[in-house]
């Protein structure tokens, strides 16, 4: 959800098209399968706690190494140790890699296929698994299995023709678990949930735009048989601007948030773009030299670098006053730099400049200072941890912050909850692929694809024009139901009852709304429920308007039949001779007024009579008792 | 290229060969992306594209069109030969391919996996074996486990010899996992070695991230290093990456068809683990470095049938076998040791016909004992030999090798009963079950 810095942020109308927006979409959706991609497990997540965990080594294979370079294997064999929590009857072999994975799940390509027709793909030949390297852990194998499935589709949005590029099926990779051991921990039972991948071409333009199809994409996919809820579908965005540079998002859980992060990563690569040229002017540059300051800091009262093996420092020269310049609400070019120096494994920098603090005081400041004897321009940045480590984290300082002379990086960054981004990796240069010679090539044939494609569930939009069209809903109402996914209970009700559809519709959008936000669990609303409600609306026992209340008393006593709820909580209709006893007497008592005002009154006299019947007789029957009796006086 | 037929023909129109750039043109979707190999066994009148996503797309090519965009070259990795000096402080460890790949390089512009046999492949791969030793490696033969034949043994035990008498501080063989201890087995009947000879493989190839390869080979550097002049298996000891078991090659069996530590002791346990290629705690009594001079003795018999008993199995199944000449019959029995008695006769004929006939269980853990039952004691009559607690497939090639120095029956006797190399316990140990 936007934090109150989301407010905060000035709102400036850009003008994207100047500023060269292009933005692409990937869009990864778990599939509701039985079984996982290759092999029998269920697709469920387990909450129960692990059987067994194995730890394993990765490797970066053959082709990614090169020559002999010891240093940058120890490098790439950082962290790559990884725990997997397995379980005894939910995972199996295939998980942990000790079994050749099975064969392609149909049930999955099917379901490929039915994506494919509803987004106008054509539907590839022969579907070729792949394995596509990983080696961050997440995949047991090293790789994940993926395969392309269609091509060359497109999607129809308000903003036009929007090019859908490919759908892929792959496998899921593991969860990544908290974990206070001294490895990265996964669980193994996501791994090898299907997914198929949804990629755009890069050819939108607008940031309202990008959350438009988005949306329209998972409508279209949750017209299928796919995972809902939270986790099971997942947005990652490609941005650019001319000046600028392609920078993956990845994992944008809420597509409200959509156009404020375009927003602000345009904002982002803008003040990158001019901390570019203001280094050039300054003629800045970058010392490579990493300092020990353990001299300097010897006596220092602060814990955190006194509890720290040695404290590291380096220059960054000419920078004075540009670590600290925000380049997203909240985040400083100082946090692009600790973002690439906390994958060595530090807390964080410290940037002279936000100095004294701490427990850091001004006279080891000016010390340090007058140690490296740096110039009033030169900006310093001190890390505190063992040497080998800090001398990392230092490293990629440098290294990020020599970057910073060709404006934006080429990143793949992770989306945050208030709508920055933080830096996780390079972007991969190009997809790693081999064949996984443990599958078979699978041939698609017309006889699989017919079938799907001549029965396609209805989409959204179509759903909405019959819903209109069958049930005379307003078009409010129709599109809510539509977009809430209530059609199919919508239509099943109606099936069942004789009621007024819009009276169906207005408890499936609203009252059950109303019920959820008043903390009622209103899981206990299945279809039977509300259409053994609903019957006593038509039947005439009840008032529309005594609806909601039965609800908030049935959800109190849901195993109590709706109808003894009803008579209990004395929410069945009087007889119409107790109605008119009751509007008699309202009327007695305010005889004056109706002589007075004649037809007047109708309004006053209807309201005091709802008022005290309660929902317990019908509106319609109350006006006409009401009417006549202001005629009778008149 | 293994295009055939039309889809062959689709390409030549094209004068396309595999390697080159094409496009496709089909119902109107074009595909652009290099031209791969097929496999042979998949099917015809597809081609498949490598598309620059990284994909490849297999495309039926009935209805399409193809124009070549770049000729391209037939793919080709190799790395420039780098000279490794070599380090007189450390030991000298010679590592022999049998099979499979000591490493692989993948070419992701067209997604091959190259299998790599030379030293400097191998520890280009893994340079932190360069910690451990001088190598020298060179690739035997490359053909896959299951096609192992008992005359591949003969010649790795030749070339074993040969390093060794060149003088070699110890052996590691790579092999193919699925008949691994047959070949350990048959290398303990062959070398009397003053050095380690250390057989190792993987589970998981040598071209994926997860492979077991390095974690194997870098422990079966440090068997080879150690003081266990022994023939040995060394692979993973359990699931995780970390530890590997240690085995006597006469006493290893392949238990799993796909886990990492697949390979277990059976009436044994590990002579010892590895962790860092380090020895770990030492649970054997093993033949020490140095105490033993090179023998080699490497004439077996190929003509030996392995035979399981099953209820229901036909004396044909024996009498087939003596008719086709074979020398020597290893019987899987039932439990202690035991055949239908309708097989006695039959075995005895096997006698007669002066074939040597060896009694294993198919319990596998455990000893055979013939006198217990009658049928036992009627096998004996019939002069069969108890292969005592040898698993069935190390009295196959002990039977196999004793046939190779006599035909006599009671000397081969002599020689199945009697321990060569380590594959007869003197008695035997709760330990040794299920570990």
């Amino acid at each position: 959800m936007a934090k109150d810095n989301t407010k905060e942020a000035p709102k400036i109308e850009r003008n994207w098209e100047e500023l060269g927006l292009m933005m692409g979409l990937e869009i990864h959706q778990q599939l509701n399968t039985q079984h996982k991609l290759f092999c029998p497990c269920s697709t469920e997540l387990i909450d129960e706690d692990f059987d067994d965990a194995i730890i394993r080594n990765l490797r970066p294979t053959q082709s990614e190494l090169g020559q002999i370079d010891r240093a940058a294997l120890q490098e790439s064999l950082r962290d790559m140790t990884f725990k997997y929590e397995s379980y005894n009857q939910h995972t199996c072999l295939v998980e942990t890699d000790d079994e050749p994975p099975h064969a392609l799940n149909r049930e999955a390509l099917d379901i490929c296929i039915t994506i494919a027709s509803l987004l106008n793909m054509k539907i590839v030949d022969e579907f070729h698994t792949m394995r596509k390297q990983v080696i961050d852990g997440s995949n047991t194998g090293g790789f994940q299995r993926t395969g392309l499935a269609a091509i060359n589709g497109y999607l129809d949005t308000p903003y036009g023709r929007v090019a859908i590029e490919s759908l892929g099926l792959e496998e899921d990779a593991a969860r990544r678990v908290d974990s206070d051991g001294e490895y990265t921990e996964f669980r193994l039972d996501r791994l090898g949930i299907p997914l198929a991948e949804i990629t755009t071409n890069p050819s939108m333009d607008h940031p309202e735009q990008i959350k438009e199809v988005a949306y329209m994409i998972g409508q279209v996919l949750r017209s299928t048989n796919v995972k809902r809820g939270i986790g099971t579908i997942r947005q990652d965005v490609n941005i650019s601007i001319t000046k600028g540079a392609r920078v993956e998002i990845k994992g944008v859980q809420d597509l409200d948030l959509m156009p404020e992060i375009v927003e602000r990563e345009v904002q982002r690569q803008l003040a990158l773009i001019e901390i570019k040229e203001e280094l050039e002017r300054r003629n800045a540059s970058v010392d490579e030299t990493i300092y020990d300051l353990d001299e300097v800091f010897e006596n220092t009262s602060s814990k955190i670098l006194s509890s720290a093996k040695c404290v590291k420092g380096i220059i960054l020269r000419g920078f004075d006053g540009l670590i600290g310049k925000e380049v997203q609400p909240g985040r400083r070019f100082g946090t692009e730099l600790s973002s690439y120096a906390k994958k060595m494994g530090v807390m964080g920098l410290f940037h002279a400049d936000e100095l004294p603090a701490y427990g850091i005081l001004q006279e080891e400041v000016d010390a340090m200072r007058e140690f490296l004897k740096v110039n009033p321009e030169d900006a310093i940045i001190i890390v505190a941890h063992d040497p080998d480590i800090a001398t990392a984290a230092l490293s990629e300082a440098i290294r990020r912050a020599e970057m910073a002379f060709d404006g934006v990086v080429e990143e793949t960054r992770k989306a945050l909850e208030d709508g920055n981004t933080e830096y996780m990796r390079p972007l991969p240069t190009a997809n790693r692929m081999y064949l996984e010679t443990d599958i078979p090539l699978f041939q698609i044939t017309k006889d699989m694809i017919e079938p799907i494609a001549n029965n396609l569930p209805e989409l959204p939009d179509e759903k909405k024009a019959r819903i209109i069209k069958e049930y005379k809903l307003s078009e409010d109402l129709a599109n809510q139901i539509v977009r809430r996914l209530l059609g199919d209970i919508f239509e099943n009700i109606l099936t069942q009852v004789k009621v007024d559809s819009t009276t169906v519709a207005s408890v499936l959008v609203a009252d059950l709304r109303d019920l959820k936000r008043e903390g009622i669990d209103i899981s206990i609303f299945t279809e039977t429920k509300l259409v053994e409600i609903f019957k006593l609306l038509e039947s005439g026992k009840i008032s529309k308007d005594a609806l909601k209340d039965l609800m908030i008393a049935t959800s109190k006593n849901p195993q109590k039949p709706a109808e003894e709820v009803a008579n209990d909580e004395n929410l069945t209709l009087l007889s119409e001779d107790a109605v008119i006893e009751i509007i008699h007497e309202i009327a007695l008592n305010n005889k004056e007024m109706i002589v007075e005002r004649k037809m007047g009154a109708m309004g006053p006299l209807m309201g005091m009579s709802m008022k005290k019947l309660k929902g317990k007789a019908d509106g319609s029957l109350v006006n006409k008792i009401v009417k006549d009796i202001i005629q009778k006086h008149m | 290229m293994s295009y055939k037929e039309i889809s062959k023909s689709f390409l030549d129109t094209a004068d396309v060969t595999v390697g080159d750039t094409v496009k496709v043109l089909k119902n109107e979707i074009t595909y652009e992306g290099i031209l791969l190999d097929r496999s042979e066994d998949a099917a015809d009148s597809y081609i498949v594209l490598k598309l620059s996503s990284g994909y490849n797309v297999g495309i039926n090519i009935t209805g399409a069109t193809i124009e070549l965009i770049e000729k391209g070259d037939r793919p080709k990795i190799s790395y420039e030969e780098d000279i490794i000096e070599k380090d007189l402080n450390k030991d000298n460890i010679s590592i022999i391919s049998t099979g499979g790949t000591v490493s692989s390089i993948i070419d992701y512009k067209t997604g091959a996996v190259h299998p790599k046999f030379t030293a400097s492949d191998l520890l280009k791969a893994n340079p932190e074996l360069l910690d451990l030793a001088n190598y020298e490696v060179k690739a035997l033969y490359n053909i896959l486990s299951e096609n192992m034949k008992p005359e591949y043994w003969q010649k790795a035990a030749k070339s074993i010899a040969d390093d060794i008498a060149e003088g070699a501080d110890g052996v590691v063989i790579s092999h193919g996992t699925d008949t691994m201890h047959y070949t350990s087995a048959a290398l303990s009947f062959m070398i009397k070695t003053p050095v380690p000879i250390v057989v190792t493989g993987a589970q998981r190839s040598s071209d994926r991230p997860s492979t077991d390869a390095f974690l194997n080979i870098y422990n079966s550097v440090g068997a080879a290093k150690s003081d266990i002049a022994e023939v040995t298996v060394c692979m993973h000891d359990n699931l995780n990456d970390g530890i590997c078991a240690l085995h006597k090659g006469t006493k290893v069996r392949k238990m799993h068809t796909s886990r990492r530590d697949t390979f277990r002791s059976i009436d044994s346990e590990p002579i010892t683990t590895l962790k860092d290629a380090k020895v770990n705690k030492v649970n054997l009594p093993y033949i020490k470095r140095g105490e033993r001079e090179l023998e080699l003795s490497t004439d077996i018999e190929p003509k030996v049938a392995l035979i399981k008993s099953y209820p229901g199995i036909g004396e044909e199944l024996i009498n087939y076998h003596i008719d086709k000449g074979f020398k020597g019959l290893l019987i899987e029995g039932t439990g202690l040791g035991h055949v239908p008695d309708y097989l006695v006769e039959p075995l005895a004929r096997a006698k007669d016909e002066n074939i040597a006939v060896v009694m294993t269980s198919q319990c596998l853990y455990g000893t055979v004992n013939i006198n217990v039952y009658s049928t036992g004691r009627l096998l004996t009559d019939a002069g069969v030999i108890s292969g005592m607690d040898m698993t069935p497939e190390t009295a196959y090639v002990k039977l196999a090798w004793a046939l190779g120095k006599t035909d006599k029956l009671n000397e081969i006797k002599e020689i199945i009963q009697t321990n060569v190399a380590g594959e007869l316990n003197k008695s035997s140990s709760v330990k040794y079950f299920l570990n």
